[in-house]
């Protein structure tokens, strides 16, 4: 079979469901036989099944990064190990004027691989969107610029659907840079496709009313108290800098206003989950208090993202055997 | 353009000429590239050709305000030759191309350079724009007198604002002292700064970066200011925005002598229209709310918008091939312009054919400053020729253009240009194909 199509068009439809572009065009049973699945690879990871390394043998992964990673390109890396795969990582770190070249490019050399699946990131929003036009494999979407980073929205929903009975009428505050942040968009669809009430705050640069639009029950306010108020999840966003042309904040007072402190905790309902996609700039987003305290589940996160990226790669390989 | 040119005799066309009130179905005679007569039952000429133009509409012909032929410099993307070619089957007898060439088209030598194989090579009249300012770089006025000697039908900075506005008013100033219009792009370069589309929800949904109305509008509201205050002509390239509109429409009430434009294809598409990340809908500046392309239609309809052009934007297959961000900005345009317009203003029920031809031939003369061709014995044979229910679907591969980006691919169209005759040549038809 010939994996390169050069004529754009839609994915064929298995493909597409093998895929994982983002959480928006997924649906509720989509994100729920996922998480279901990491639920039980995880169940399996913690009894030692010695079948579980067997499940992707022969299979192999390409993980595909143009932009610095090591904690996503890892997790990515370990979850594909445990199920038996091959992994191959390329890192490019192409200048901006090349990029798109070697984007081309890259697309040849991965056709000739003929891998089960590409895990990719990309500094720009919409590029494994690009290349799925063109590659007929399924693409796993590992963070696009600041578009999406699903298997981070998954993650953190197994995370508190572990300490929570459910994520319906849940009030989730989502806390920093949210106009740069895909962990944001990801989890905003995830949150509200399931019935979770979401506060958005940060400083107005960095929350842009049309926010709201992403989803039903979406509030936003610029006061971190408010945003804390009675919340059942915390969650802290790493502030962008990278992703900032220009900074949009002065940031030496950015901790005093948007940090995350043990005081603010107290208005929080009182079994409050405080979680962070990492890596934590303490002092800037949070507090060392807050980061070492119970309410902290930011090592289980890390922990809950394995599964999560075992059960993504296990459909996106496993189900072509199945066809 | 090129060669002698026989006698051609339009027989049974709808003239239509809303400058002289004439809405009549006529023949019409070209003789020496100019109207000889109009009449009925004219004699077909002896040494000459006879078009059958029953059922069609015979307009002044078209100018095109806005258009890139990418030559020099640029020849991958497109050719005076192949441009031109486009143009002509898009309808349109003249084109005005923008200065940012490489060279960029800032002084009488390149000017010369255009005007020269425009003369050998093209389907259709070419006006160069000249620069502005040196290598359209804001920094210092290009040579402009020189450049309108040699050919050049305005000024203007291509995609670039000047952001000096103490060089900007200078540079109305002289242009205006040796009668050229100014085409004013506006947009602030901070603001647009990294912006890929409007600024909005669908900006949001996708985290790529806005533009907002506000790069447009601040700038425009500059340049109108400093319009009224030299009283030097000034036109606005391809507006975007509502708020654009009203500010142009203002502008006129207090009596500056601006007129305005809009790119035909943000008649027809708002930000809503464009699939996730389909770089053929990456235009500049955006295609904007539903609620803008309203007002820009409404705008058309009421005169405080001037013409409709192309905007036409050669890139090569693979530039477009890329990360939507890196993509650059454009569309080609030239075929789909007068249908596009055809659907959204004249079908829609919007507003006639004399409007939709004002606004393609009267329009864009009056915006440099020349006098709108009349459908007139001892005028010149420039004209276009509509087809106005013809059904027909846009074919961009079997497009003259060397390039193929356009969100317009397979688009089905109702009405649009039937033939092109310049210099009382007929260029190009819509069965026969072009003529040489």
């Amino acid at each position: 079979m010939n994996p390169i199509s050069l004529s754009p068009g839609p994915p064929p439809a298995r493909l597409a469901e093998r895929s994982l572009l983002g959480i928006e065009e997924l649906s509720r049973e989509q994100i729920q036989s996922l998480l279901d699945r990491s639920i039980y690879l995880k169940s399996r990871r913690a009894q030692q099944d010695p079948q579980l390394v067997s499940e992707l043998a022969g299979k192999t992964i390409v993980n595909l990064f143009f932009e610095a990673s090591t904690r996503t390109r890892t997790s990515f890396e370990i979850a594909a190990k445990r199920l038996g795969a091959h992994t191959v990582s390329i890192q490019e770190q192409g200048s901006s004027l090349s990029k798109g070249e070697s984007l081309v490019d890259t697309l040849n050399t991965l056709a000739a691989m003929q891998p089960d699946a590409i895990v990719m990131r990309h500094a720009a929003s919409g590029a494994p969107h690009f290349l799925s036009r063109f590659l007929a494999r399924p693409i796993i979407n590992a963070g696009d610029g600041r578009h999406e980073h699903p298997t981070q929205a998954l993650l953190d929903a197994m995370t508190i659907l572990e300490r929570k009975k459910t994520l319906e009428g849940l009030k989730v505050a989502i806390i920093g840079d949210i106009a740069h942040s895909r962990v944001a968009r990801s989890n905003i669809h995830l949150l509200t496709k399931f019935g979770s009430f979401v506060t958005l705050c940060g400083p107005a640069t960095m929350v842009s009313g049309s926010l709201r639009s992403l989803g039903p029950n979406i509030t936003l306010t610029y006061d971190m108290k408010e945003a804390v108020q009675d919340a059942d999840v915390v969650m802290m966003l790493r502030v962008q800098l990278e992703r900032q042309a220009k900074p949009i904040f002065p940031k030496n007072e950015y901790f005093q206003y948007y940090g995350l402190e043990i005081e603010h905790l107290q208005l929080a309902k009182p079994e409050a989950l405080v979680m962070h996609p990492g890596p934590i700039n303490r002092g800037r987003e949070l507090s060392n208090e807050v980061a070492d305290s119970k309410s902290s589940v930011i090592l289980n996160q890390v922990e809950n993202g394995l599964s999560v990226r075992m059960a993504v790669l296990e459909r996106a390989c496993v189900a072509e055997a199945a066809a | 353009m090129k060669r002698q040119t026989r006698p051609l005799l339009l027989r049974g066309g709808r003239l239509v000429d809303p400058l002289s009130g004439v809405d009549r179905v006529a023949d019409v005679l070209l003789d020496h590239g100019k109207i000889a007569r109009i009449g009925e039952s004219l004699a077909a000429p002896e040494q000459g050709d006879v078009y059958e133009a029953a059922g069609k509409v015979v307009a002044p012909g078209f100018i095109d305000l806005r258009a890139r032929l990418r030559e020099p410099g640029l020849e991958h993307a497109e050719t005076i030759e192949t441009g031109s070619r486009a143009a002509a089957a898009g309808g349109f007898t003249r084109v005005c191309c923008v200065p940012t060439t490489n060279p960029c088209n800032d002084s009488a030598t390149v000017t010369s350079f255009i005007v020269e194989r425009a003369r050998r090579r093209s389907s259709v009249r070419v006006s160069p724009i000249g620069a502005l300012t040196k290598g359209c770089q804001g920094e210092q006025l290009a040579e402009i007198a020189s450049m309108r000697d040699a050919g050049a039908a305005a000024v203007g900075d291509g995609d670039n604002t000047v952001v000096d506005s103490a060089l900007m008013r200078r540079a109305l100033r002289y242009a205006g002292s040796f009668g050229l219009t100014v085409i004013v792009h506006c947009e602030d370069p901070n603001l647009a700064a990294g912006g890929d589309i409007h600024e909005g929800d669908r900006a949001v949904a996708l985290g790529l970066n806005g533009i907002p109305v506000s790069a447009e509008t601040t700038v425009l509201a500059r340049d109108l200011i400093l319009c009224r205050e030299t009283q030097s002509r000034v036109h606005v390239a391809h507006v975007s925005s509502a708020a654009a509109v009203d500010l142009l429409r203002q502008a006129k009430w207090h009596g500056a002598p601006v007129t305005g434009e809009v790119a035909a294809h943000h008649l027809a598409l708002s930000v809503d229209d464009m699939p996730a990340y389909d770089s053929n809908y990456k235009v500049r500046p955006p295609f904007r709310a539903s609620s803008d392309r309203e007002a820009l239609l409404q705008g058309c309809v009421d005169g405080a918008i001037d013409a409709i052009v192309s905007d036409h934007a050669p890139h090569t297959g693979n530039v477009k091939m890329q990360e939507f961000d890196s993509c650059p900005f454009g569309v080609i345009a030239f075929e789909t312009a007068v249908a596009l317009a055809l659907e959204t203003l004249v079908h829609s029920g919007r507003t006639d054919i004399q409007r939709l031809i004002s606004l393609f031939a009267a329009g864009p003369s009056r915006a440099l400053g020349r006098e709108p061709q009349r459908l007139a014995e001892g005028s010149v044979a420039d004209l276009t020729l509509l087809d106005l229910e013809r059904r027909w679907s846009f074919d961009a591969e079997a497009s003259p253009s060397k390039s193929k980006n356009t969100p317009f691919h397979g688009r089905e169209m109702h009405g649009g240009p039937a033939a092109t005759i310049v210099g009382g040549r007929l260029v190009w038809d819509r069965d026969q194909g072009f003529s040489d």
